[in-house]
């Protein structure tokens, strides 16, 4: 049986339903989540890139690089906050942070 | 079944395994080792699809950098990972509903879909054969032309993300001396020395 | 001159209001700019301290005295020019309302009837005026109260010179609005403004039937001039209209919805209940609007109608009904009245139906003679009244007093002269109006004439008893005042007691030297034609003697009464109220109307408005209106607030489920 694309789309939908578990699961610690994150977005370049050959399409590709560009600026900027918030705070708990409760 | 297959399931596998242990292991560190590995894995996917120059940016950015630098993180931080652990199980109901819910729709989707007639018609940019010249040559063709806004934007994101990350982060301590140019600068004979008469046999 | 008359008291009010009152001090510097321009000496330069003692510069009650003063004498040159001749005069002021067929100017009238009011109005109030730059003079808030007291003027005098219905209605209203701010004038008493609103309200249910009547009277004639509808009146006899459903009478309903707008104001039978509460104004006030002036508005008002009434026979026999029960009930309450106030009250509601009666048997002109007597007596009364009040250092229980006529010499003759002339007594002024209502009543021999001669009769034994019953109480026997009260009785100055003399003078010499004119042989040549004339005031003259002399005899019958009561056996009077404990009863609570009323009217009244007010406005508006919308979206987003917990998983397990949510809709949901 050749792979196709259907076998690339279930992988990277397996691949993102372990990232949703992932931030249910690991609720209370950010990196967890942050790295949940990551995974889902890299199911979601697994589908443009799988679509980009299967069409013989490079915007797929091109759009997968920018997909890129923001996971890697949102890991940064996230992870900065969780050290200044680890410096203020002593610690990541998310459970303790609801600041943002009017 | 072509060797192709063979490693299309072998990257699957360990991707999706890996990216399991990333989820469900006790210690972050060894979330972020998996994760490095998932990317890898994914990397070899994409190698396998013919599109090696984001397999390689893959590689560099996110193991390099990304995973790196939550590597970095978590070891920097002295953090208490056993009680972050706790209650790890209450919402797995409601997460494990969600995930199946969108898995099998999802999978619904892989088993049911067809590609457009039309859609082949709107390909904007048609990749190259590979005969004619390398996936990485071909991107960097439209990248830098035809696409060469979404690529400044790309690039205005990073350079916001990194400033930002940078402002958070960065604080100065008080009892740390540095290196003042413009003082230095501006250091002259009149603050530099001073003349003293001595007189013979008295010292300073 | 006409036009002084009638503006110079609004120009003083205007004065005395805005420049006087605090309104305009605060503005500081002009207003004592304007002191010193009028030219008035305004005391001792207390604009500075104004906030804290309210103390006010004297001018503003000088200045409206002064004006009032000149109107009142202008307005005996006038009444003594119409003594002998003059008709009908008209003065333009202004085209008031042109609406329509509907047009009514401002007019003054001036004729015979309008003089002897004008007189009345002005002479009281002048006198008046004066009297309360003594009585008032302490007073925090003169400046207003002098502004009250002549804008009232000015609405009566509006009311006496109009020439048309709704200028009546003007003056009508405004005199009712004067005498409202003047009854709560003490507004920080909480029972002055329940009075005042008390009388408001009353007043108000007359004025309904008042303001039906000219709508009524518009529709009939097309217009509402008096001239035109004197003219019209004879023509509508016998014609029929629709009101409420009912084919009725014309001229008939017309005056008696007139008549019941007069009710309300002069206090009549069923309408009365507001003037005793009204006593809770100032003392000036009570002699000026409550007793002189504002309740005869409504005599004036029939007599200015009499054309229309002499057309409505079975009008004129319910006024002579009403009017004769108010006399005899007013009468009777009096009788057992401890509070001199009231006593003078309910004596002004009882005469006022005297009154009543004379207009309604056709006898107009004597209506108004007993109008124009009894202004001075019954002012007389109550200025007098003010002043024990004053000496007793404000006690007005009747109880309390007693053996003050050798403290307050002067008050007492005073006091006297009015009881006289209110009894009756012979060749006092209230002797011959008095006497010829009663004559007037017997010798128009109907059904209802003769009810009323009776009545009239035993009221006026009554009237002689309550009236004696004071002067005995308060000024004869032993004193029952507390000795430190006693000590401190003193007459009152000179500025209070000179408006006395003059009100005595009135209410001894009135009688003889103008009842020729009013009642006498003079009668047509005097009022040529402002009033009706008719054949009663000739029959009137040719009467049994019993008839001539049963009021004195009743008069004295009262006196004597009185008499054995509180001098010679005062024991009898606790007695007598013990054995007859029910009557007693029944009349000290003034036949129970207030009782009466306040089951009919008031509790419904205030039940229909809670239930409005908790049901309409609190549980359907509040709940439902604006209100309730506001307070709904309040308690909402309260609660959509605690979805916001603040935890970043709940935000992401939001997003997330939404993004399930969105996908399902978008596979399964037809969104293609």
């Amino acid at each position: 049986m050749a792979i196709g694309l259907a076998h690339y789309l279930t992988v990277a939908a397996v691949l993102f339903t372990i990232g949703i578990f992932g931030i249910f699961l690991n609720r209370k610690n950010v990196i967890v989540i942050l790295m949940s994150i990551e995974l889902m977005l890299l199911a979601v370049n697994i589908n443009f890139v799988a679509f980009s050959v299967q069409l013989a399409d490079l915007v797929g590709q091109v759009f997968a690089l920018l997909v890129l560009t923001v996971a890697a600026g949102e890991a940064a900027i996230g992870l900065a906050i969780l050290v200044v918030y680890f410096r203020n705070r002593g610690s990541i708990a998310v459970e303790d942070i609801n600041l943002m409760k009017g | 079944m072509t060797l192709a297959t063979l490693f299309f399931y072998l990257f699957s596998a360990v991707m999706l395994a890996s990216a399991v242990m990333v989820i469900s292991s006790r210690n972050p560190v060894h979330s972020v080792l998996f994760l490095i590995l998932a990317f890898f894995n994914a990397a070899g996917l994409f190698i396998l699809l013919g599109a090696e120059f984001l397999a390689m940016i893959l590689v560099v950015v996110y193991v390099g950098a990304v995973a790196v630098l939550f590597l970095f993180v978590v070891m920097m931080l002295d953090i208490d990972f056993a009680e972050l652990r706790q209650g790890m199980l209450n919402y797995l109901p409601v997460g494990a509903t969600i995930g199946l819910i969108l898995m099998v729709e999802l999978v619904l989707v892989v088993a049911g879909w067809s590609i457009s007639p039309d859609l082949l018609k709107t390909v904007t940019s048609p990749a190259p054969s590979v005969t004619d010249m390398t996936n990485t040559e071909a991107l960097g063709r439209i990248l830098y032309t035809k696409y060469i806004y979404y690529f400044q934007a790309a690039g205005l994101i990073l350079l916001v993300s990194m400033i930002g990350a940078i402002v958070l982060t960065l604080r100065h301590k008080p009892n740390v001396k540095r290196q003042n140019v413009s003082d230095q600068v501006a250091r002259g004979p009149a603050t530099a020395i001073e003349i003293r008469d001595v007189k013979p046999g008295q010292g300073i | 001159m006409y036009q002084a008359i009638v503006f110079l008291p609004l120009i003083g009010a205007l004065i005395a209001g805005l420049a006087g009152t605090s309104l305009f001090r605060m503005m500081g510097r002009e207003a004592e700019a304007f002191g010193h321009d009028t030219g008035h000496d305004h005391g001792h330069g207390e604009h500075g301290d104004a906030h804290e003692h309210h103390h006010q510069p004297p001018w503003p009650m000088y200045l409206t005295s002064a004006l009032l003063i000149v109107t009142a004498v202008l307005s005996w040159v006038a009444f003594i020019g119409y003594l002998h001749d003059g008709g009908v005069q008209k003065f333009e002021i202004l085209r008031w309302v042109g609406s329509g067929a509907l047009s009514a100017n401002w007019v003054l009238r001036i004729d015979t009837l309008t003089a002897v009011m004008l007189v009345v109005v002005t002479t009281v109030s002048a006198l008046v005026h004066v009297y309360s730059i003594g009585y008032m003079g302490h007073d925090p808030h003169q400046a207003r109260f002098f502004s009250y007291l002549s804008l009232f003027t000015f609405a009566m005098l509006m009311l006496v010179t109009s020439d048309n219905l709704l200028q009546l209605f003007f003056g009508w209203e405004g005199v009712g609005l004067a005498s409202y701010l003047l009854i709560g004038f003490w507004y920080k008493r909480p029972s002055a403004n329940a009075a005042a609103i008390k009388a408001f309200v009353v007043n108000r249910v007359g004025d309904f039937g008042f303001a039906l009547g000219i709508f009524a009277t518009f529709l009939i004639f097309g217009t509402i001039d008096f001239d035109p509808i004197f003219a019209g009146a004879a023509g509508q006899v016998g014609k029929t209209m629709d009101f409420l459903g009912y084919n009725v009478d014309v001229m008939t309903t017309i005056c008696l919805l007139l008549f019941m707008g007069a009710m309300g104001k002069s206090a009549q039978f069923l309408l009365h209940t507001w003037l005793p509460d009204a006593m809770e104004g100032p003392t000036p006030v009570s002699a000026l609007i409550h007793a002189a002036t504002m309740v005869t508005a409504g005599v004036f008002l029939v007599a200015r109608m009499s054309p229309l009434f002499e057309t409505a026979p079975y009008a004129s026999d319910f006024v002579i009904i009403i009017g004769a029960i108010t006399a005899f009930f007013a009468a009777t309450v009096g009788l057992v009245q401890n509070d001199i106030k009231r006593v003078i009250a309910y004596s002004t509601c009882s005469q006022l139906g005297y009154m009543f009666v004379a207009l309604g048997v056709g006898a107009y002109g004597v209506g108004i003679f007993h109008l124009f007597t009894h202004a001075f007596f019954k002012a007389l009364l109550f200025l007098g009244s003010g002043s024990v009040i004053h000496a007793m250092s404000d006690e007005q229980d009747m109880r309390k007093m007693g053996g003050l006529a050798p403290h307050i010499r002067i008050t007492w003759v005073m006091m006297l002269i009015g009881t006289l002339a209110l009894t009756g007594f012979p060749f006092t002024a209230g002797y011959f109006s008095k006497d010829a209502i009663i004559e007037s009543s017997f010798a128009s021999r109907a059904g209802p004439g003769a009810f009323a001669f009776w009545l009239l009769v035993i009221a006026a034994a009554f009237t002689a008893f309550y009236s004696w019953r004071l002067m005995l109480m308060t000024f004869h026997g032993r004193p029952r005042a507390s000795a430190a009260t006693m000590e401190h009785v003193h007459e009152s100055p000179q500025v209070m007691l000179i408006p006395l003399y003059f009100l005595a003078a009135g209410a001894l010499a009135a009688g003889f030297v103008f009842k020729d004119y009013f009642i006498g042989h003079d009668y047509d040549a005097f009022w040529r034609g402002s009033v009706v004339s008719t054949e009663i005031i000739e029959e009137m003259h040719h009467i049994p003697a019993w008839v001539i002399w049963s009021p004195t005899v009743a008069m004295v019958l009262g006196f004597l009464v009185a008499w054995l009561f509180y001098i010679r056996r005062p024991d009898l009077p606790a007695t007598l109220a013990a054995q007859n404990e029910p009557l007693y009863r029944f009349l000290l609570n003034k036949w129970y109307f207030d009782e009466l009323y306040d089951f009919i009217f008031v509790r419904p009244a205030f039940w229909l408005g809670r239930l409005f007010w908790k049901r309409g406005d609190g549980w359907a508006i509040d709940g439902f209106g604006p209100d309730g919308v506001s307070a709904w979206v309040v308690d909402i987003t309260n609660r959509v607030v605690r979805l916001q917990t603040g935890y970043v998983y709940h935000y992401a397990f939001a997003m997330l489920i939404g993004v399930a949510a969105l996908v399902t809709w978008f596979m399964f949901g037809g969104a293609h």
